[in-house]
């Protein structure tokens, strides 16, 4: 007899084995269903492989070491990713409901679960649909030869380059200044920038038509959005591949160095980075999974969904280095370029006596002539270091606008490689998207916030335009750093809490025997002891302990952030400032608010149910 | 009379050698960067080069002044180096001890840069004067800017989109509404006729009995 917490009127609330073979049957439900298998697959692929599997995997494992950190990230994966999924496929393909109605059915005092995941995905969709909306502007700029981030505009009476742009690099100018248009600070911020909420528009418009039916334009749009990915990351491989200096982008990222096994953080970061990935706790791929056939092997799914995005993560890994080894020879050469020349001007010596191989020899002959040290010294040259280069910049916004960009700006025909390029993040992003809304739309409608009779169209229609209203902050000049705050802390704690109190429910409130017997009545076996220890121990206890380390790292440190201040002493390197005092009030906002959530609305519902003997 | 012409001769030029140094006040230094313009191509830097040089620079200063008659002999150029860069000054032609000013040379290379630089098939940075930067070409601003025109594509066919499906959707639930009364419609037409074996009994030989037409509609059980 296993540890189940009591759950009086389980079976009142849930269809029984018999109901949802005769459902199954005659089709008598009215809920949508997937036209075949692959619409599904690739739904769930999409909303799995994202930005992160860009421009947060390939950081990690190059700064945890490399190719050892394969080794947790994969155990983490088999740990963690894994049962997890298989979890949230399993009870949605059971439940067939979305997230707010498989918590209310398990147990009614759990329906905060569900609200906490429909208050993540709003919020979580509304800064992811602007990175979105940051991608599409690159994407309406990259149609003009020379690309606008190529190189700095003259200034005002055509004296010169503009300052800003010529102490730092034009791709830094076009992208702080021309897109972003940054204050200094989060609490300068400044105006609308009118071409962002253009943009910002753009994406929503673009997000509602292809979720204006539910999963009946979503399954259509998937086949384009999680397909061509894959084919532009190939095709940037095989260029990437072509040009000189990728190999030691590649070198570079996967050198393993296996002394960083011990260090703590990099199992942490290994456990959160296979947790996001996955897109849990959003309550999207439950919602996916219920609009399966009852019979559907969630087992395998679950296997072949983790899989690929764990495959998708190491090859774009490679894609991306070998893009950024390129760039970073590319500034090595120049850089040796520009001490090759100062030499030649400084001593008037013909062209071509000293070049990349014999400039040490060269130095050394110079600075034995008379006045050499002096002039040498004068010249101030550059250390050429290539190793600096290939660790510049290389995660997130500034991984995909600013590294990235300068290196297509090297290549021939720049602008067709910056359409390709921004044409794949949009679909990596919009596939993600498909899944938050369907994990806010979902549960809206199971909520009965709105009258019965508005379709599914009205409904998505106001969730998009409440996003992009709420999104119009991001749009500001310090948006930016908004969108910073939230990706730390809308995204984050809440999505551990959900995560574990999934767990806990599944396993040890609805009961971990009813789940077995389910699996076996819905697949034809039951789920083996890898399954079982896996979600009544092991995944629990990973997430609990990344939770930990997170909350106490968090709380424990002053919060800061990085901004871009022209006239500021180190410019062109980012400051790093303090979060005024009143952010810590909208820090506890985004994060508590959902993760408070969860034990609120059971209170509540005591509360109702002992004032007011209402039923539950 | 041959004799003092010659030292006339040297003379001058002693005195033009000595108006040219390295880091005179009136003077530029000049750079040229021929094979990395230029690669397989470059050619060599010999005694015609320099005095195309010297040709260019003085048809810069005519179009400068527009009335005074430079020659290629008011070019003075020295210390010449083989990185290929060297020192002129421009030599005033009504008087052949005073320089032409500074500010006055700069102001005649930056009007006929661009033919300088096609002489030679180099650039703004591969043919350096040294302390005269190159000027911008005023950017070319197109009307409407090229990301507009995009954005203007994507939601017109996105909008037209939307309204698209909104509208078939909308036009869909109709026809469900309208298939629904049809049927019913239907139904009462077709209990009203009275039918032998399915045939209508205007169509049969014989009298039609109306009689029990309508009863189909009382009798029901």
């Amino acid at each position: 007899m296993r540890l189940v917490l009591p759950n009086p009127g389980l079976e009142d609330r849930i269809l029984s084995h018999q109901d949802l073979e005769r459902l199954e049957k005659e089709e008598a439900g009215d809920r949508p269903k997937w036209d075949n298998k692959a619409q599904y697959l690739l739904t769930c692929v999409g909303f799995c492989v994202g930005l992160g599997n860009v421009w947060r995997f390939p950081y990690l494992c190059q700064s945890h070491g490399g190719g050892a950190f394969m080794i947790p990230f994969l155990i983490l994966l088999v740990l963690e990713g894994i049962p997890l999924l298989h979890l949230e496929f399993a009870i949605g393909q059971r439940l067939r409901k979305g997230s707010v109605g498989v918590w209310t059915s398990i147990n009614p005092y759990l329906t905060g679960v569900g609200i906490a995941s429909m208050l993540v995905s709003f919020l979580v969709g509304m800064y992811y649909n602007t990175i979105i909306a940051w991608v599409m502007w690159y994407f309406f700029n990259s149609f003009q030869d020379p690309l606008p981030w190529s190189q700095c505009p003259p200034n005002a009476n055509l004296t010169g380059l503009v300052s800003e742009c010529k102490r730092s690099s034009p791709v830094d100018y076009f992208w702080y200044r021309e897109t972003l248009n940054t204050s200094a600070a989060i609490d300068e911020s400044g105006g609308l920038q009118w071409w962002m909420v253009l943009c910002l528009i753009a994406a929503w418009t673009v997000l509602y038509i292809c979720c204006i039916r539910g999963i009946e334009t979503t399954g259509k749009a998937v086949y384009i959005t999680s397909t061509l990915p894959y084919v532009v990351l190939t095709i940037f491989l095989i260029r990437g591949l072509t040009l000189k200096g990728s190999v030691e982008g590649i070198k570079f990222l996967f050198t393993p160095d296996l002394d960083e096994l011990m260090n703590p953080s990099t199992w942490l970061d290994a456990g959160a980075q296979v947790f996001y990935s996955f897109s849990l706790a959003f309550g999207g791929l439950i919602s996916f999974s219920s609009y399966n056939s009852v019979h559907n092997n969630c087992e395998q799914d679950a296997v072949i969904i983790s899989i690929i995005n764990g495959c998708t993560s190491v090859f774009s890994a490679t894609v991306i280095y070998s893009i950024i080894g390129f760039r970073a020879t590319e500034r090595f050469d120049d850089c040796n370029n520009e001490n090759v020349i100062a030499l030649l001007n400084a001593f008037d010596l013909a062209e071509g006596t000293i070049t990349d191989s014999n400039i040490d020899e060269m130095l050394q002959t110079l600075n034995s002539t008379a006045s050499g040290p002096e002039i040498i010294h004068g010249l101030n040259l550059n250390t050429c270091n290539l190793r600096t280069f290939l660790s510049e910049g290389v995660e997130g916004t500034g991984l995909a606008f600013i590294v990235f960009t300068e290196a297509i700006t090297k290549m021939p025909v720049s602008p067709l490689w910056s359409i390709l390029f921004f044409i794949m993040l949009f679909c990596l992003g919009l596939s993600t998207m498909f899944g938050s809304i369907e994990g806010v739309v979902a549960p809206l409608q199971e909520l009965k916030i709105f009258p019965q009779n508005w379709t599914k169209e009205v409904l998505t229609g106001i969730v998009c335009l409440s996003s992009l209203l709420i999104a119009l902050i991001f749009a500001l000049k310090s948006g930016s750093y908004w969108l910073a705050l939230f990706d730390s802390f809308a995204g984050s704690i809440p999505l551990l809490i959900i995560a574990f109190c999934e767990m806990i429910a599944v396993a040890y409130i609805y009961g971990i025997d009813r789940f077995n017997e389910d699996i076996e009545f819905m697949i034809g076996h039951k789920p083996n002891i890898f399954w079982q220890a896996s979600w009544r121990v092991v995944s629990p206890s990973i997430v609990f302990v990344i939770f930990v380390f997170y909350f106490v790292t968090k709380v424990n440190a002053r919060l800061m952030y990085i901004a871009w201040d022209p006239s500021s002493v180190n410019f062109p390197v980012l400051e790093t400032l303090f979060y005024p005092s009143w952010i810590y009030v909208i820090i506890f906002l985004l994060a508590g608010i959902p993760s408070l959530l969860v034990p609120g609305v059971a209170l509540y519902k005591l509360f109702q149910k002992w004032c007011c003997k209402k039923a539950i | 009379m041959l004799g003092k012409i010659l030292f006339l001769l040297c003379l001058a030029s002693a005195l033009a050698q000595q108006l040219c140094q390295p880091g005179a006040s009136d003077g530029y230094k000049v750079r040229l960067s021929i094979k990395t313009a230029l690669g397989d191509k470059a050619y060599e830097w010999n005694e015609n080069e320099m005095f195309l040089f010297r040709a260019t620079l003085a048809f810069a200063m005519r179009t400068y002044f527009n009335d005074e008659e430079f020659n290629v002999s008011s070019i003075v150029v020295c210390s010449e180096t083989e990185r290929v860069s060297f020192w002129f000054v421009v030599v005033s032609p009504q008087n052949a001890t005073s320089l032409v000013a500074k500010t006055d040379v700069e102001n005649a290379v930056r009007l006929s840069r661009h033919r300088i630089n096609s002489a030679f098939l180099l650039t703004d940075s591969t043919l350096e004067f040294v302390g005269i930067s190159p000027t911008f070409a005023t950017p070319v601003a197109p009307d409407t800017p090229p990301w507009l025109i995009v954005f203007g594509v994507v939601m017109g066919a996105v909008c037209a989109g939307i309204i698209a499906l909104l509208v078939s959707s909308v036009v869909q639930k109709r026809r469900k509404k309208t298939g629904k009364t049809d049927d019913e419609d239907d139904e009462e037409e077709m209990q009203g006729k009275v039918e032998q074996n399915g045939i209508a009994c205007e169509n049969l030989d014989g009298v039609c009995n109306r009689g029990y037409s309508d009863d189909e509609r009382f009798t029901k059980m």
